[in-house]
């Protein structure tokens, strides 16, 4: 087996190198585990930048085909997974613009706020403070709350932090300077924080009641309330 | 250590890569400082929270529709 990868240890073979292989030599059912193993990862992302359920259906299947028709320029010099991300994420860029009728569309855009670059909020937060709402309204919180963050810090987060690639892959994924991923991160991570800690400080009296999130009876006053809180409505794009 | 220049580090912190020595310095700032020690704790709850929580689902029977038609497509070469 020819040596691509050695990304599991140093005389290991990451698993996915003897699958792309097995690919190139015309096995299908190869591609099929593939997909599997990463289809989950690939529409999340496709969500977290389109914010549109549609188009991140429609990127998964764009991306995963082109990374079929590609196969032969994986060079191998980075792991699979890597590489599928960054068709994922060009893959959600040209969906967002074909939106936008064919406005240019970046991953650098929107990011000219200095909020949340210094901490407000400090208050402490409840311990284990998710268990205050159920399944449902917390991820709408936590859906509606990294909605609300620029393009350019969000994607950051979500590659670096929810999908666990390193800081030089989310770099080279995203056709950044490491600085760059690194200072994006920090503001990313702060903004996070300070959104959410409206709903996970502690609570002080009685009195004090969180704010919810999704109740079904409350739809008439939620649009009103994610202005105010400055947090975009799900399925919108930005 | 000033506020600041712990939050300059805070991701390295944690992200567990700063060498023993800044560490120490920083665990003496956040010793001292409720402030900082507040937006250590729920930083690294933020990120712990959006790694472990999926907010964006993808329901087994919309997964097998797009793997399906995903390896049709291929098998089509």
């Amino acid at each position: 087996m020819p040596i691509i990868q050695t990304v599991a240890g140093e005389f290991e073979p990451h698993p996915d190198v003897a699958l792309v292989e097995r690919v190139r030599g015309g096995d299908v059912t190869a591609y099929d585990t593939l997909v599997r193993k990463y289809e989950r990862q690939v529409f999340r992302i496709a969500q977290h930048i389109t914010q549109n359920r549609e188009d991140a259906e429609d990127v998964m299947q764009d991306a995963f085909l082109k990374a079929y028709e590609k196969l032969d320029q994986f060079q191998g010099n980075s792991k699979f997974y890597t590489w599928l991300v960054r068709i994922a994420v060009n893959e959600s860029l040209m969906r967002l613009r074909k939106r936008r009728t064919g406005k240019m569309v970046s991953i650098d855009e929107d990011i000219v706020t200095d909020e949340g670059s210094v901490p407000r909020d400090l208050a402490d937060w409840a311990p284990d403070p998710e268990q205050n709402y159920d399944q449902a309204e917390l991820a709408e919180i936590l859906r509606k709350t990294i909605q609300g963050l620029p393009q350019g810090f969000r994607i950051v987060f979500v590659l670096r932090d929810v999908e666990g690639l390193s800081t030089e892959e989310t770099a080279e994924t995203l056709g950044l300077s490491i600085p760059a991923v690194k200072s994006r991160l920090l503001r990313a991570r702060l903004q996070l924080r300070e959104r959410l800690s409206r709903y996970f400080h502690k609570r002080k009296s009685p009195k004090d009641q969180r704010p919810k999130a999704a109740g079904p009876r409350e739809a008439s006053s939620r649009a009103q309330r994610s202005k105010e809180q400055g947090l975009g409505e799900s399925g919108s794009e930005k | 250590m000033k506020c600041t220049e712990f939050l300059a580090l805070l991701d390295d912190l944690i992200d567990g890569t700063v060498n023993a020595e800044t560490r120490a310095e920083l665990e003496v700032h956040l010793g001292g400082c409720a402030h900082c020690e507040v937006v250590f704790s729920t930083t690294r709850k933020t990120i712990e929270i959006y790694r472990s929580h999926e907010i964006y689902d993808l329901p087994d029977g919309l997964r097998e529709r797009l793997h399906t038609a995903i390896m049709a497509r291929c098998k089509k070469g």
